[in-house]
């Protein structure tokens, strides 16, 4: 059963415009990246990113029409079928796989690469969507809670044997719509400890942080006691962070590849970076996007993105070209469309009448959101380089097609909301 | 009440996106640190050295000119060398040398380029310029050093060299960066203004690699270099050739001018240096080779150094007593022997004849009247006014001060005063029997052997000369500019002089029979510069003259040191280039007398003889 208005007026067409305009934004700046003002280029020149990138745009428009014709039930039910398939492809790529900038991440066939991690966010997304609102299933049980984890888990897994860390980042976005299913905050409350400490361990001597620790310690148990059966997990949790505060120190030094530690400290200890080596793409971005002033160089009158001092300027780091050509304002007009497509996604999941659509919707705003605040913090140097592509924007064909499917397929549940409501 | 959590989610949003926005407001539009970091990164300032002007001889034959030399420039980060074995022989350096200046660029910058070899001649360049290409990331960097067309007139041209870091902190006008040449002697540092032109300035947008993509701000900024101005000198070229090969081998100086313009045909100081050793790349071993040999090179004698003017002297003892109208010319004065030493015999003596017999008992008489014209009560007070009078005319003929010649290091000299001999012996305790030796050109008078030709300029002008320089017209896109320079006149009148030269014309006759020159009429005088010693070395021959006598076009004035007698070695060696400058050529019926020059025959017998 349909409601009235149809097809056209069910759509939100919000959500379609800003998709629409960024990816259109993103196109004019990647060719403003890769714009040579010496030589005379088009931007429809195929040899350039921007003319590919038109056509991947131009085959985005397949599973659009594909997906709004489809019905919507599908993705529910095929959402098992569709992440097996992906935990398959994620296992064959670490073997049939081509190996790019040290990672195992890409089939390759013929002209064509495709990341099958990309797709997997939208999978993971799926099947834990449903999942979670199958009967039974309570995000406050730990039974629930592992076996959710476990669901994100396998796909990280295998992730970290390509390795693409970037991803590893992006699953962790599935930490925000579990949180409004009823994931208990104290997780979140010790993810942002762990954080805190992860960069109190890089910017303060260790010494000082396990005195820190042993005097929290101590102050809390005394707190407690009256109440001697507290004391003993407070002495747990003590010696977890001691472990933790040691592990990131061994982690960084050890087990992390040198320049991962190094772009990490970049960040955060930049007095020991060389900006012409480890430091030069956070350095260099910075000086694009610092020097872009308040209304930008003029579309095409970038200098730094556009010589060569930016590295993957057309991928990962396209925000500097908007910013240096744009400046402030034009950074502004595109932070304030992602941030309105985020808030608009969670408007949407929320007017979902099943849990199913209502996770799925924040799976897609969380996992946007994280793609674009985690690039855009690395472009700005408020986090370490890592290479994850700004939605819609970065140039690429996986990249622009995962986003585009997930969120269209959002979009045509959202078009059904009515009748999943007659269906309960 | 899970659905507030969309609140904190929300929240969440909103907040990454405030401080973003912040953030990026305080990196694009409040730090204008990066705004300037973007310029530095992209813009590749060239500067294009213009060339630096050439000096002409007054015939307008080169003299110094820029030879191009090349550095070759290297990016190390576009560096492939193939086969650095290749390359080591092709450039002639050690694979050490490759590695060791392959660091050095690197830890330059790794892709800015930098000096990887300096100052390869045109010659190693063009060996290796045909397989270059084949090293990518090293390209040649085209430069100037001087060159000399003659490896002569070291000190008056003078050198160039890097600026010092105290220069650039005195360059009030900014025009100095580090590495920058300029004169540091001679009219390469007297003319450095004119002759350095206008540096260029073109500032390229590179991309990362260094590869230019175009113009700053459409070239808005850049400047096109000028080159220099050129000098027209007031050198003879070969007249100084000439001289440098007379005094080749001998201590002293020549100095030759234009009586009439105060140009200077020839300064010669010797020994001296091939001043294309301190040009190119030797110029740091060359130098302190130069500077540490003990007979000087660097130093200028012609300019720089002080000697009693001797019996030449007596031309302005006359001049002075003429003008003060103590003596008449044609006056016979009584003279007897016995104040001084003299070879002159006794007898009546008027100016001429004291010139031309170079008496000093006549010359003691001659001053003696000048200092003591009755007018104090006493020789004590008397000869002070007397003196005042002396020291002023004599400073009127260019004596106790520098010229003012248009390079810089000349001394003044030393011309006693009053107030020099009352320090020396106390007021009212001294006369003119205290100072008689500054009669015959003894005593505590200094000269430089250019105030001496200058004065030789000022009897050939008749009571006048011309500030003598070295550069006559600043030549500028083709255009020569003259330049002006002051006339000074020395006395009264002229009235005097026909004596005085008379006197010299005789003299060359009587006491400097080798530098006669039957067809040329010279006026000159020879003299006795005591060396100071009190050992067997010989006293400094000194000569002055002009010629032609009654229309003089040369001024010469030339120091032999050690070689005895003015006439001797002084004599004939100016009369040789008077005659080379006169006629062109050395008659060769004289000829014998460039060999009593170049072989130094002047010397022999001359021990016996003082």
């Amino acid at each position: 059963m349909r409601r009235e208005g149809g097809f056209f007026t069910d759509l939100d067409w919000l959500v379609v415009f800003i998709y629409f305009i960024l990816v259109a934004l993103g196109w004019f700046n990647i060719f403003a990246s890769v714009y040579d003002p010496v030589a005379n280029q088009s931007i429809l020149d195929m040899t350039l990113n921007s003319g590919r990138q038109l056509i991947f745009i131009g085959v985005a428009l397949v599973p659009i029409l594909v997906i709004l014709l489809l019905d919507f039930r599908i993705y529910e039910s095929f959402a098992p079928l569709f992440y097996g398939l992906m935990i398959l492809l994620l296992a064959g790529v670490l073997i049939f796989g081509k190996e790019v900038n040290g990672a195992k991440a890409w089939f390759e066939v013929g002209a064509f690469r495709f990341q099958p991690a990309e797709f997997t966010k939208m999978a993971t997304a799926l099947i834990l969507a449903r999942f979670v609102s199958g009967t039974g299933v309570k995000l406050t049980d730990l039974s629930s809670q592992l076996k959710a984890l476990l669901i994100i888990g396998l796909p990280i897994g295998l992730i970290m044997l390509q390795p693409d860390f970037g991803s590893v980042i992006i699953f962790s976005s599935l930490i925000i719509p579990m949180y409004r299913e009823g994931f208990p905050s104290i997780y979140l409350i010790l993810a942002l400890i762990v954080s805190v400490l992860f960069v109190l361990t890089l910017l303060v001597p260790q010494n000082y942080i396990l005195i820190g620790i042993g005097a929290v310690t101590v102050i809390a148990a005394t707190m407690q006691l009256k109440k001697p059966k507290r004391i003993i997990p407070i002495a747990l949790i003590a010696i977890g962070v001691t472990g933790f505060v040691l592990a990131t120190d061994f982690l960084l030094n050890e087990v992390v590849a040198e320049y991962q530690r190094k772009r990490v400290e970049a960040i955060f200890r930049p007095e020991l970076v060389d900006p012409m080596n480890e430091g030069w793409n956070l350095e260099q971005s910075k000086i694009a996007i610092g020097s872009g002033g308040f209304t930008g160089k003029g579309f095409l009158e970038g200098t730094q993105t556009k010589f060569g001092y930016v590295p993957e300027q057309s991928t990962d780091f396209i925000f500097s070209t908007l910013a240096e050509e744009h400046g402030w304002l034009g950074s502004a007009v595109v932070i304030i469309l992602f941030i309105t497509l985020v808030m608009r996604l969670v408007f949407i999941a929320e007017r979902q009448k099943s849990k199913f659509a209502r996770f799925y919707g924040y799976s897609v705003a969380a996992i946007i959101f994280f793609h674009f605040t985690i690039n855009i913090a690395m472009t700005i140097g408020l986090f370490p380089v890592v290479g994850i592509p700004l939605p819609f924007f970065s140039y690429g064909g996986s990249s622009l097609w995962s986003f585009t499917i997930m969120l269209f397929v959002l979009l045509k549940i959202d078009m059904h909301r009515a009748q999943v409501l007659s269906r309960h | 009440m899970l659905e507030n959590r969309r609140y904190i989610i929300q929240g969440l949003f909103i907040l990454i996106g405030v401080v973003f926005l912040v953030k990026l407001f305080a990196l694009q539009v409040v730090d204008k640190t990066y705004q300037m970091k973007a310029e530095r990164n992209i813009v590749h300032t060239i500067v294009e050295y213009p060339f630096r002007g050439l000096m002409y001889d007054r015939n307008e034959k080169l003299i110094v000119y820029n030879e191009p030399i090349y550095d070759i420039m290297v990016v190390p980060r576009d560096v492939h060398v193939a086969d650095t074995a290749e390359f080591c022989r092709l450039f002639d350096i050690t694979k050490e040398d490759f590695l060791a200046n392959m660091k050095k660029a690197r830890a330059y910058s790794p892709v800015k380029p930098s000096a990887f070899l300096k100052k390869l001649s045109h010659q190693k360049y063009a060996e290796i310029q045909d397989n270059l290409y084949q090293f990518n990331g090293f390209y040649a960097n085209p430069r100037t050093v001087r060159r000399y067309t003659k490896p002569i007139l070291a000190n008056e041209v003078g050198y160039i060299g890097e600026v010092s870091p105290r220069d650039l902190e005195l360059d009030t006008t900014n025009y100095y960066k580090s590495g920058d040449y300029k004169g540091l002697t001679g009219l390469e540092q007297y003319y450095e203004k004119e002759l350095r032109g206008e540096r260029g300035v073109s500032r390229k947008v590179v991309n990362v690699n260094g590869i230019e993509k175009g113009n700053f701000k459409n070239g808005e900024l850049d400047t096109a270099s000028t080159p220099g101005k050129n000098l027209i000198t007031t050198i003879d070229l070969e007249l100084q050739a000439y001289a440098e090969k007379l005094m080749a081998g001998s201590r002293g100086s020549v100095v030759a001018i234009d009586p009439k313009t105060g140009e200077i045909l020839v300064m010669v100081s010797a020994p001296s240096y091939d001043p294309n050793l301190l040009s190119g790349k030797n110029f740091g071993k060359y130098f302190q080779q130069i500077k540490n040999d003990t007979t000087a090179p660097l130093f200028n004698r012609a300019i720089q150094a002080k000697y009693p003017p001797g019996s030449i002297f007596k031309t302005v003892q006359a001049l002075i007593a003429l003008d003060e109208g103590v003596i008449d010319a044609y006056e016979p004065i009584k003279v007897t022997l016995g104040r001084l030493g003299d070879h002159a015999p006794a007898g009546m003596y008027d100016v001429a004849r004291g010139i031309e017999h170079s008496s000093n008992n006549y010359f003691w008489e001659v001053m003696r009247r000048t200092v003591n014209q009755g007018v104090g009560n006493s020789i004590f007070t008397d000869t002070p006014i007397g003196l005042e009078k002396w020291t002023a005319a004599v400073k009127r003929f260019g004596f106790g001060s520098p010229l003012g010649i248009d390079i810089k290091g000349e001394v003044g000299g030393t011309v006693p005063d009053v107030n020099m001999y009352n320090r020396m012996h106390g007021e009212r305790r001294w006369a003119y029997p205290t100072i008689y030796s500054l009669s015959i050109g003894q005593g505590e008078l200094e000269v430089t052997p250019l105030q001496v030709a200058n004065l030789a300029a000022i009897i050939a002008n008749k009571g006048y000369y011309i500030t003598p320089h070295l550069v006559k017209a600043i030549e500028e896109n083709g255009v020569q500019k003259p330049l002006q320079f002051e006339k000074h006149y020395t006395g009264k009148g002229d009235e005097y002089y026909p004596a005085i030269i008379d006197g010299m014309v005789r003299a060359v006759k009587r006491t400097a029979g080798r530098a006669l020159i039957p067809d040329i009429p010279i006026a000159g005088k020879t003299g006795t510069a005591e060396n100071g010693k009190k050992d067997e070395t010989l006293d400094h021959s000194v000569f002055m003259a002009f010629a032609p006598a009654d229309d003089p076009k040369i001024a010469i004035a030339v120091y032999t040191e050690n070689a005895g007698w003015g006439g001797g070695a002084s004599g004939v060696t100016a009369s040789l280039i008077i005659e080379k400058y006169l006629r062109g050529y050395i008659k060769e019926t004289w000829a014998k007398r460039e060999d009593y020059i170049l072989n130094k025959k002047y010397l022999i017998g001359l021990q016996q003889e003082n």
